[in-house]
């Protein structure tokens, strides 16, 4: 017998708001046709979109599980699935499929560490998912830090939630960086590998790293110089994908699936991996 | 154990048309093909056909589902429908057993519909390799060419088509084909599993080892200076993956009609620069890189993942059809140490 579920096979979803975050970032909310969500989902797993006739990419959730109602993606236009994204109205239907992926141990190794959150860029899209998590579930966690950078004032994804929401929670500490000096910007200028060295955390934290590769090079550098091992660091990677399941092939690296045995990885697990990413 | 004359082999064909799709080997322009049997049809006398078997449960396109697309609004049409019945008849030792390790993909959760339907409705028969060439090497990875696995195995002697029905489905598809066969002992299928033995243990490739390689071996090997070398060569035109039986990757694509939109699943190659090339970038920027992750993966990151399992069947096309003469055994012997050279 023919089984009924496929996991290629989409379902189609509703995008019912679109906030610009950025110059290149967008975020999408999107439920289902009856207004639902899609699935339920851990902090750092992927979705599959996509646009029919358009192409399928991997996005992570940007949005909490312990959102009920809707599901969020924050998107930097970069590509040919991502420009179509961000040229799209409310009301566009697109299709979506998962949840993908190992997602980080929220509810296991993290529960009663502190938690140091470092992302550059739109590293911060798959990174709001847990911070919003461990808000939620404040009592389960220690003392927050969030350390995010970006290139300029304008370019902080989340801007208003940052400020509006996490900076105003009792323990939790925002510490925002940009490049370069901006004449409205009152904070820290610097690059994030730099700012958590100048910062000098205490190594009983578990740190998340999210950015581009180099910030993630160098700031794993800087958290070993302060003496954090790498097992107390996670992050995520990112590789071509166009199943999602681990059999397409294209997310392959040494003998595992970015698809499914990550994206979050412990930092000393990639170390167990041939170095092409 | 069933037989029937050679001589009257095309009654045997026709028969099992006369209730099932029947496909087996036929010469074309092309070389040997498996195609649909038809009456008048000929068994091609090749040891292998061009491509592999595995075109009838992972084709090489097919179409995975339907969209119509109008305005805002989307609705996705599932377009799977049952597999009917059908044999392969045929098929080898190897590409039996590459049945096996596409399986580990397709049908590890979540299982690939697509595959399962085809793998449930097929019927195998495979065919021991009376007379294997020089570009076989099955036994590197104990694949028994005189036993091969599948639903029905058959022997051919110098007159005679032997016929052993190894499964239920086997079962089932021979005592249908009673009227016309008559029933055997194992003498001669004995004698003729000997013989082809003999000739194994003969050819060119009979000691080539793969003990070098397998589960957990990437540092061993994922940084060996041999790889420019044996690269270098490389056109990157990814005929060895299409004639491969293991290799499995695959892209999917949106094709709009004009009407909708259809979704296909197409074979692809880690050969070629833009599989995994990225917005963010491109993780294997030369040959070199894609060249190891093919072998990488057939002869350390699939065993890794399947019990030691090795992701090549040793059929030998890769041999044959490479345009510069590349092919896994020339990297087995380069990498695999003394016993190989």
């Amino acid at each position: 017998m023919l089984d009924t579920k496929e996991a290629l096979i989409p379902v189609v979803g509703v995008v019912t708001d679109i906030r610009i975050d950025t110059p290149d970032v967008k975020t999408f909310r999107v439920v289902t046709k009856d207004g639902k969500k899609a699935f339920e989902h851990k902090p750092g797993q992927c979705a599959m979109l996509s646009i029919p006739g358009v192409g399928e990419a991997m996005f992570s959730i940007t949005s909490s599980p312990t959102n009920t109602e809707f599901m969020e993606f924050s998107i930097k236009k970069c590509g040919c699935v991502t420009e179509w994204l961000h040229s799209m109205e409310v009301g566009q239907q697109i299709t979506i499929r998962g949840p993908y992926g190992k997602p980080f141990p929220v509810d296991t190794e993290f529960v009663g560490h502190d938690m140091l959150f470092i992302a550059g860029g739109i590293g911060l899209a798959p990174l709001r998912s847990v911070i919003n998590y461990c808000r939620h579930y404040r009592d389960r966690y220690g003392k927050i830090d969030i350390v995010y950078g970006s290139r300029s004032m304008q370019d902080l994804v989340d801007y208003k939630e940052i400020i509006d929401e996490w900076s105003k929670d009792s323990g939790v500490n925002v510490h925002l960086t940009i490049d370069r000096e901006q004449p409205e910007w009152n904070g820290h200028v610097g690059f994030v590998p730099n700012y958590v060295k100048e910062l000098g955390f205490s190594t009983d934290k578990t740190a998340i790293l999210c950015g581009p590769p180099i910030m993630i090079k160098f700031t794993l550098a800087g958290l070993q110089e302060l003496g954090f091992d790498k097992t107390q660091v996670y992050t995520t990677m990112e590789l071509r994908m166009k199943c999602g399941i681990g059999k397409c092939g294209r997310c392959n690296i040494g003998s595992k699936y970015v698809c499914k045995d990550g994206p979050v990885f412990r930092c000393d697990e990639i170390d167990e991996l041939p170095d092409e990413y | 154990m069933r037989k029937i004359l050679l001589k009257s082999i095309d009654s045997l064909f026709e028969k099992i048309a006369e209730n099932e799709t029947l496909y087996m080997p036929q010469d074309t322009k092309s070389g040997a093909k498996f195609e649909k049997w038809q009456m008048g049809a000929k068994l091609s006398d090749a040891l292998n056909t061009v491509r592999s078997a595995k075109d009838f449960f992972f084709p090489q396109t097919e179409n995975l589902m339907d969209f119509k697309v109008e305005g805002k609004n989307i609705e996705v049409i599932d377009t799977r429908s049952e597999t009917e019945d059908f044999v392969v008849f045929g098929v080898r030792a190897c590409d039996v057993k590459s049945f096996d390790i596409l399986d580990r993909v397709f049908l590890s959760e979540p299982v690939d519909t697509y595959y399962k339907n085809r793998r449930e409705h097929a019927v195998i028969m495979s065919v021991a390799c009376t007379k294997p060439v020089e570009t076989c090497f099955c036994q590197t990875f104990d694949i028994d060419a005189a036993n091969p696995e599948g639903d029905i195995v058959c022997y051919k002697t110098d007159d005679m088509l032997y016929m052993d029905a190894k499964t239920e489905k086997g079962e089932k598809l021979l005592s249908t084909l009673n009227d016309i066969t008559e029933s055997a002992d194992e003498t001669a299928v004995n004698e003729q599993k000997k013989v082809i033995k003999e000739r194994l243990s003969k050819l060119p490739l009979a000691n080539l080892t793969a003990d070098k390689f397998g589960s957990g071996k990437t540092s061993e090997f994922f940084d060996a200076s041999e790889w420019g070398e044996l690269s270098q060569v490389c056109l990157g035109c990814g005929t060895c993956t299409f004639v491969c039986p293991t290799c499995q990757c695959y892209d999917i694509k949106d094709f709009s009609t004009g009407h909708g939109v259809k979704r296909f699943r197409c074979w692809d190659s880690c050969m070629y620069s833009d599989f995994t090339k990225m917005s963010a970038g491109q993780p294997r920027l030369t040959q070199l890189e894609r060249f190891r992750q093919r072998f990488m993966h057939k002869l350390v990151y699939y065993p890794t993942n399947n019990d030691g399992l090795f992701s090549c069947v040793g059929c030998g096309r890769c041999l044959s059809k490479c345009p510069i003469q590349m092919n896994i055994v020339k990297v087995m012997k380069k990498l695999g140490g003394k016993e190989n050279a």
